[in-house]
């Protein structure tokens, strides 16, 4: 028993309360694309730099290995990045920075390429050049993919490629728990060493989060346990301001029960939306007329923008013609008519999640599916160079709002958007980091010992509150009142709610007490950031009085506010504990907001 | 059809235990649950003690692997509803590793010889980023199913010799230099060549091919190291007849 052994003595020479101390230039928190990116991009900008990548994963587990469907770069010749511009606007509805979205149309393409250069397999036409597909909301092709695995094929590229820069240091499997500043700047954290519970300080000039989003406040989603909003979480204690908090994309082809995805490529591909009746509903809801099965139009019916794909389920389900499955109500997504070859050459990981996950054979029969939580728009309020107002930190990938998505993501646009700005965030903290602005370690030691006692008393905690019963209130409190659509009274009772939860997650009891891979304390620390996510939408969604994008409120405020609320919401955590919303004016430069045209009133309109 | 079914799970503590030990559950059971979901009810519902790794839920992240009746498996892509028969699950850590705590393996060192075999792409130069290098689809499906590799390690639970001697680079890392190694953007073979060719590299497998039929990703390592003993072998007879005809480079 070698393999046990081992690991006793591991735990022997970590101890219970000491705490380690390293140094880098820069740390990177999040090994997932934006993570990884940003690494490689301060490595190529900087050699000579220390670079210290730490995640609570082993980077090819982080959650952009589920990104099935693709990555946006115009690339085809009738294409144009005004193209591209004006449906990232729309489909934003407007409330996107315009300098931002004009920044990432001009810079995807060319970091699409340079995935091709360190190898990535991106699906190619008969003659070796790339392909591309249609996706929900882009008025043209222009979404590259790797069959249906891309982000899969992404993570692993950036992380293989990763590995020839000497400068870019790992900490596999070490979990962020605290933030450290020193006079107003972000001077490095405090991590738990997993596999002994250690707490480790890192001291650095420049600390970039790339933690991801936060869907797991949600009950039913299509994201990753480890998705749990860190990284916003750990900004807004340090009093950032988390921007646009209430648009929370759902998915409108999850599987039901366990919420896991069915990505919009196989709609892209030409699968088609039915009800009970077999009747493509989609039509009814503004995104007709019905185009021919297997010949998708772009922004039409099945390609229609997420939001309103997802409103039209909901609308189903009230007037009783979804499906009854024994997990739920459902539709069906109908890929039948492309055929066993078409679907294996470029759907095969749909058609064997569908075998595996529901007994469903795509080639022969229709996938129930429903929407389900998918992705967070909001995020840590960045400026268009990825850098927070608390000098030091940078903040890019999911867990930023930098200001490109608006009030709704396009599908595909935020895998371009980790190569897009985690190479900026990566240039950003370099050029910080040359600077030497490295605080002492020995001068955080005293806030990191405050800090890690406390994440010890959790570990230790003893009340009568449990984890998981906490963390099921959470989410199906989130369901309930800032889902799809949202209504006043329940909104109010999801925003005491996560107040409620906050207080007794402080009567918390812990079972296991031990260090070595305690995932009980970890989770615990996890759900308080669950918590201050939850908290800052729904605060959010209450003060945006208006409907826009991905957040509906059909009772109160059914219309599109723009003389009131063309601007970003901001909620911070004040000095006590109470949350603040505050307004941020949107930055634009040359498309007025204007309507958004789907279905056949898109066509020659270029989305404006 | 009962509607539990019981689990046995390895135990293993380091601060506490200075030996596994079993522990046995009883979870429900419907057609859809699967042993991660299983692990995650213990989790929640009995014993919050219990570690495990997971995330996706998806088959694609490599988290969740663990021995199930003694069979390297992805937990959430395996089902309660094949072992009703059986009646008991027994579950425990990948074998062949260090075990961390419970159901948590040392992968680090699996990691450290994947890092080893410059799973890059190597160019002698670097063209400028403004076109893609043409690749078609035949030249792609020379090395495609060796690049769907998830990292899952079940191989190297699966490998006696690995289980032998954890010096030998393994299924996943050699699979890996292969699928660099046959890409028709690639020009380092030359410098992968070394690993392939080392006591620890192709030449100590012996061609159990277990790790192939344990893949949850028919990445077929086991076709990707016979290919690699055949380059080995044909870099060898290359490198012999260099030296003959004295170039020292061999
Ligand atoms: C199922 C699915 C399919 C998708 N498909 C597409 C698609 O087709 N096209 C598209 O454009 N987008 C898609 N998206 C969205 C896109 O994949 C994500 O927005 C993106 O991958 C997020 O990348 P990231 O690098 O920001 O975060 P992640 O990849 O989630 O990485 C986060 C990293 O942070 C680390 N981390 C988090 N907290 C801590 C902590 N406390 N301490 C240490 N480390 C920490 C994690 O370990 C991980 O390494 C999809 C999303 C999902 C869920
Ligand atoms: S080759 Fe297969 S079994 Fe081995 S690590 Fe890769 S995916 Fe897992
Ligand atoms: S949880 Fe990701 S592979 Fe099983």
């Amino acid at each position: 028993m070698q393999g046990y052994a081992r690991a006793a003595a591991l735990c022997v020479l970590g101890g219970a309360n000491a705490m380690n101390q390293q140094q880098a230039d820069i740390v990177i928190v999040g090994g997932g694309g934006a993570g990884l990116r940003a690494a490689i991009a301060a490595a190529e900008s900087n050699p000579g730099l220390d670079i210290l990548l730490l995640s609570k994963v082993y980077p090819m587990r982080s959650h952009t290995v589920a990104a099935e469907g693709g990555c946006a770069g115009v690339i085809q010749a009738h294409d144009s990045l005004d193209a591209h511009f004006d449906d990232t606007v729309a489909g934003g509805d407007w409330l996107c920075d315009q300098d931002v979205v004009d920044y990432f149309v001009r810079h995807a393409t060319e970091e699409n390429l340079r995935l091709e250069h360190w190898g990535c397999p991106w699906s190619r036409k008969p003659d070796g050049s790339i392909n591309v597909r249609a996706f929900g909301g882009m008025q043209i092709e222009r979404t590259w993919f790797a069959a249906d695995k891309t982000g899969f094929h992404i993570l692993h590229t950036l992380f293989q490629t990763s590995l020839k820069y000497p400068g870019i240091r790992r900490c596999d499997e070490y979990f962020c728990t605290d933030l450290l500043v020193e006079d107003g700047h972000c001077a490095g954290l405090l991590a738990i060493d997993m596999r002994s519970g250690e707490q480790t300080l890192i001291a650095a000039s420049a600390v970039i989060l790339a933690t991801g989003g936060a869907a797991r406040v949600y009950r039913y989603n299509t994201n990753g346990g480890i998705v749990t909003g860190d990284g916003m979480a750990l900004a807004y204690r340090q009093g950032v301001p988390l921007r646009d908090m209430e648009f929370v994309q759902y998915h409108p082809t999850g599987l039901p029960g366990s919420g896991i995805l069915i990505t919009e490529a196989a709609r892209g591909e030409g699968g088609v939306l039915t009800n009970r009746e077999g009747y493509r509903y989609l039509q009814d809801y503004g995104l007709g007329p019905e185009t021919p099965p297997g010949q998708p139009q772009n922004k039409q019916m099945e390609l229609g923008p997420r939001d309103r794909l997802s409103q039209a389920f909901w609308h189903e389900e009230q007037a009783g013609r979804t499906v009854a499955t024994e997990r739920g109500a459902a539709v069906h997504l109908d890929l039948r008519h492309l055929g066993e070859q078409h679907i294996q050459e470029r759907l095969p990981f749909i058609r064997d999640l569908a075998r595996t996950y529901i007994n469903v054979d795509a080639v022969h029969e229709p996938i129930p599916v429903r929407p389900t939580a998918h992705y967070t728009m909001g995020g840590i309020q960045t400026d268009r160079h990825t850098a927070t107002c608390l000098p030091g930190l940078y903040a890019v990938g999911e867990c930023a709002s930098v200001g490109l998505h608006g009030a709704n993501r396009l599908g595909s646009n935020s895998l371009a958007e980790l190569s897009v700005f985690g190479r900026l965030a990566g240039e950003q903290a370099a050029e910080r980091a040359a600077q030497g602005l490295a605080v002492d370690p020995q001068r955080l030691r005293p806030q990191a010992e405050a800090q890690a006692a406390e994440r010890e008393a959790l570990r230790r905690a003893n009340g009568p509150e449990r984890l998981a019963v906490l963390r099921d209130e959470m989410a199906g409190a989130m369901e309930a009142g800032i889902g799809i659509f949202r209504v006043p009274a329940q909104m109010t009772a999801t925003v005491e709610k996560i107040a409620e939860l906050k207080a007794r997650y402080q009567q918390l009891g812990l079972k296991d007490g031990s260090h070595a891979f305690n995932t009980e304390w970890l989770q615990a620390i996890e759900l308080g950031f669950l918590l201050d996510v939850a908290e800052a939408m729904s605060h959010a969604a209450l003060a945006r009085q208006e409907s826009r994008g991905s957040h509906q409120r059909p009772e109160d405020f059914p219309a599109r506010n723009d003389a009131l609320f063309l601007r970003h919401s901001l909620a911070r955590q004040q000095q006590g504990g109470a949350t603040e919303v505050s307004w941020q004016d949107v930055v634009i430069t040359r498309s007025a907001p204007g309507e958004r045209h789907y279905g056949g009133k898109a066509t020659g309109e270029a989305g404006r | 059809m009962s509607d539990t079914i019981e689990l046995a799970v390895t135990r293993y503590r380091p601060e506490q235990d200075t030996q596994p030990w079993e522990q046995r559950y009883t979870v429900p059971c419907s057609d859809d649950m699967s042993v991660l979901d299983a692990l995650n009810y213990i989790k929640d519902a009995l014993d919050p003690s219990l570690s495990h790794r997971w995330s996706c839920r998806m088959a694609i992240c490599g988290s969740c692997g663990v021995m199930v009746n003694g069979e390297p498996k992805l937990s959430c892509k395996t089902f309660l509803r094949d072992y009703r028969e059986a009646g008991v699950l027994e579950v425990r850590a990948l074998d062949n590793l260090p075990v961390e705590r419970d159901l948590v393996a040392d992968i680090s060192g699996v990691v450290e010889h994947i890092e080893a075999v410059k799973p890059w792409l190597i160019r002698h130069s670097e063209p400028p980023v403004d076109t893609a290098h043409s690749q078609t689809p035949a030249q792609m499906a020379r090395y495609h199913a060796f690049s769907q590799c998830i990292n899952c390690a079940l191989c190297y639970a699966a490998c006696p010799q690995f289980g032998r001697n954890p010096a030998f680079l393994g299924p996943a890392a050699l699979t890996l230099a292969q699928r660099y190694n046959l890409d028709s953007r690639d020009e380092g073979s030359s410098e992968r060549m070394p690993w392939l060719n080392a006591e620890e590299g192709v030449w100590s497998c012996t061609f159990v091919g277990y790790c192939s039929e344990v893949c949850p990703k028919d990445v077929d390592p086991a076709s990707a190291i016979n290919r690699g003993k055949v380059a080995s072998d044909i870099n060898y007879g290359v490198n012999l007849f260099r030296l003959l005809r004295g170039k020292g480079d061999a």
